[in-house]
């Protein structure tokens, strides 16, 4: 070691190990830096979750309210006909406030009338309405029922609204207080899971409004497009990569599908508007249109993914096949498809994630609009999950922002789930 | 594969049925996003209540509903479009030409614009022409005579030594809303109106006194929120100092956190803006297509849904989401109209 002050050293290993702390250093510090990345990331994914789902948990539940509801004869049913016309046009909001005065039967003023039919949902005259009407014996009885409360009692009793404000600066009033509190000390008012959520379409009244309606859209739409753009993108894609000459044609073809992957997505809405809506003449708000665009938009994407992974399958595998005799569809589909297959399955989650995730091409085929009623096909007017999204976060009623947290919920379940199915699938293929 | 391949037939199959025999059961209603908020509450009640489907309301804005309305007759088109404004002469002649030949016109009832700031800060009182001087783009030179500079105002306090001396930092609509055409007809034209010199321009040169009046400030005091009001009002909450315009529904619903600005002495509440007393309020509208009734089922009967009393009326649902009413004897007029489908002349 005598050596080691002269100016160079001898030999290949002291040059190495001169140099090695130095690597070793650079290493860790790459792999610190790399470790640090994730964490970081890591991070701001629990904060967006923390916050999404503290803001979005209580959503799941809504304040209901006990009322007995007297169905009198004499108001909904003069007649006694139980004639269905009769029936649907009764005042049962009537109904529900007269019961309301019953419970508090010291509010006279008119003011005052007013604020305590604000304790129950427009809602609970929908329930009576429907109770009645597929079973027109309750007339009569007297029934114990809940009813969901206002989206402000919702509010106030989850803890959104601060009791200790001045009057004027919440929405709920001293004396509303003081009812819901009476309520709640009689066991009148209860917290329940909120199936109206799961079940029922858009509403402008929060306690109303469910997610349903956005999500069977969000699967139509997201049906049909994978129908077309995962059998049309992988042809393409297989006749592209074996059988298609490499030319002129082949290579202007190839830098358009890179090109339009990398299109806005307001384009293809753009686009769709102008082919099936006003060329076809589709109607507009349709999931099928939504499907079709959508398509359009994932269709380079699919295309791409699917091409790298017919290029992963190693030319051995081809040789192989077509030296023991099989034709080159056989090649194709018998041996290459297979092993590709789990790639442009990969790519077939990338392209659908993003179409679940799209908003901007759909607000130019309608779909971005207020839908109540269920879709039940692919023809009825939606709309999408994200585009529910986007309506209740521009809602001014405060309720609506945690319906949208929740709905930011069932959104990423359902891609979570989308995207499971497909590792599923893909790890069957790859068992092969 | 066989699953796929069938679904697959069956959407061609339906994309070729539905391109002949293209019909709609449902009122298909586009337009404003003011109008948004009062129209679906009313969709919906209509969709509860009756035997017909719930219409389908997209949010298209003012601009943009009228162009959808105006395209043509027929199932593709929309048989209502909602406004924050009234149809303009030139819509009116496109509809024309399309063949819209009929058209009824309703007024809903009147929304107040207001300028909010947060309620950790004070309470601004405004006059329009202290808006006017804090927002547009060029404004009379301090200094006197009859030229315009551009806007030098950079605090409140320069504006008017009352105001408090912080950054003029307003957030608003961009251009495209119709809250925004509204806020500069009704708040800077209103305070144009105010320099003499200004005003007397208006005979002579409309379309300069136009863009002095309506042109807002570019230099980042007037801040373009996009449409969500929401958004304004949260950021109003993290940000004491600045002020935003938006709705009054917006107003009524957040009173909790941000408070109007007082304008020219009067604050955004209900009563004044129902008698006409707060001056930066508008009447909203909605127009039907006269065509289409009888032939889409359920528009007559959302027409006399909407204009009655218990909707539209004093005390009808739609005040409690924030929609002033209108005086009973102009209710009473808008919804004989509606009852007869009485043509827009223009």
């Amino acid at each position: 070691m005598n050596n080691s002050t002269s100016s160079r050293p001898r030999s290949t290993v002291e040059r190495v190990n001169a140099n090695l702390t130095k690597r070793y250093a650079k290493e860790r510090r790459f792999k610190r830096m790399g470790l640090g990345a994730i964490i970081i990331s890591l991070m701001f994914l629990v904060l967006l979750f923390g916050s999404i789902i503290s803001n979005g948990y209580g959503a799941f539940w809504q304040t209901y309210v006990q009322l007995e509801i007297h169905f009198e004869p004499e108001d909904l049913d003069p007649q006694g006909s139980r004639n269905p016309e009769v029936l649907s046009a009764a005042d049962y909001g009537g109904l529900v406030k007269s019961t309301l005065r019953d419970m508090f039967p010291k509010v006279k003023k008119r003011k005052e009338k007013r604020k305590l039919y604000d304790l129950v949902s427009s809602g609970a005259a929908f329930q009576l309405r429907e109770m009645v009407m597929s079973n027109p014996d309750l007339i009569g009885s007297t029934v114990q029922l809940w009813v969901p409360a206002d989206d402000d009692v919702d509010m106030l009793i989850k803890g959104h609204i601060d009791r200790h404000k001045p009057e004027s600066d919440r929405r709920v009033k001293d004396q509303q207080i003081a009812w819901v509190d009476a309520l709640q000390r009689e066991g009148k008012i209860e917290k329940r899971f909120n199936t109206t959520f799961f079940t029922a379409g858009d509403s402008r009244e929060p306690e109303l409004a469910g997610i349903h309606g956005a999500l069977m859209g969000s699967v139509f739409t997201l049906l049909i497009t994978l129908a077309l753009s995962f059998p049309m993108g992988v042809a393409a894609a297989i006749y592209l990569e074996e059988f298609a000459p490499t030319n002129r044609f082949t290579d202007f073809i190839e830098v358009n599908i890179n090109n339009l992957a990398a299109v806005p997505s307001i384009v293809f809405g753009l686009l769709g508007l102008a082919v099936f809506i006003n060329f076809f003449g589709l109607p507009r708000s349709i999931p099928l249109v939504g499907g079709l665009v959508l398509t359009l938009m994932t269709l380079p994407t699919i295309i791409i993914a699917s091409r790298a992974a017919l290029k992963s399958v190693p030319p051995s595998i081809r040789e192989a096949a077509l030296g023991i005799g099989a034709s080159r569809m056989q090649t194709v589909f018998h041996h290459v498809l297979p092993q590709a297959l789990p790639g442009m399955l990969t790519g077939a989650i990338i392209g659908m994630a993003q179409a679940l995730g799209e908003t901007a091409p759909l607000l130019m085929i309608g779909m971005v609009a207020f839908i109540v009623d269920v879709p039940a096909n692919m023809m009825d007017p939606a709309t999408a999950l994200p585009v529910q999204i986007y309506l209740w976060a521009d809602s001014p009623e405060r309720a609506f922002m945690e319906r949208t947290s929740a709905a930011i919920m069932v959104l990423l379940a359902f891609l979570i789930s989308m995207n499971m199915l497909a590792v599923l699938l893909r790890k069957k293929f790859e068992k092969r | 594969m066989i699953n796929k391949r069938t679904v697959l037939a069956a959407t061609l199959a339906v994309v070729a049925t539905s391109a002949t025999a293209a019909s709609r059961d449902y009122v298909s209603i586009v337009g404003s996003s003011t109008v948004y908020p009062f129209a679906t509450v009313v969709a919906e009640q209509f969709g509860k209540t009756t035997q017909f489907k719930t219409p389908k309301i997209e949010s298209t804005g003012s601009g943009g509903g009228l162009k959808l309305f105006c395209a043509g007759v027929g199932v593709e088109h929309p048989d209502i479009t909602n406004a924050s404004r009234r149809i303009k002469k030139s819509e009116y002649e496109k509809c024309r030409k399309n063949g819209v030949n009929q058209i009824v016109e309703v007024k809903i009832g009147y929304d107040g614009i207001a300028i909010a700031n947060s309620k950790k800060s004070v309470r601004f009182e405004l006059t329009r022409k202290e808006i006017f001087l804090a927002l547009a783009k060029q404004v009379p030179d301090p200094k006197g005579g009859e030229k315009l500079v551009e806007n030098p105002y950079k605090t409140w306090k320069d504006v008017n030594s009352n105001l408090p001396a912080t950054k003029i930092e307003v957030l608003g609509p961009p251009p495209t809303s119709g809250t925004r055409d509204a806020f500069a007809e009704l708040a800077l034209e209103g305070g144009c109106k105010k320099v003499g010199w200004i005003k007397a321009m208006k005979k002579k040169d409309k379309k300069a006194y136009k863009r002095i009046c309506h042109t807002v400030r570019e230099d980042g005091a007037y801040i373009e929120a996009g449409e969500n009001d929401n958004l304004i009002v949260q950021k109003l909450e993290a940000n004491p100092n600045a002020l935003g315009i938006f709705g009054f529904s917006f107003l009524d619903q957040n009173s909790d956190k941000v408070q109007g600005a007082l304008i020219d002495g009067v604050a955004p509440e209900f009563e004044a803006i129902a008698e006409g007393k707060y001056p930066v309020s508008r009447p909203l509208f909605f127009y039907v297509k006269k065509a289409h009734v009888g032939k889409i089922p359920g528009i007559a009967e959302y027409l006399a849904e909407f204009s009655s009393d218990k909707t539209w009326g004093d005390e009808g649902y739609l005040t409690d989401k924030g929609l002033i009413p209108m005086p009973s004897a102009e209710r009473k007029v808008f919804a004989a109209n509606a009852k007869e489908l009485k043509n827009l002349e223009m």
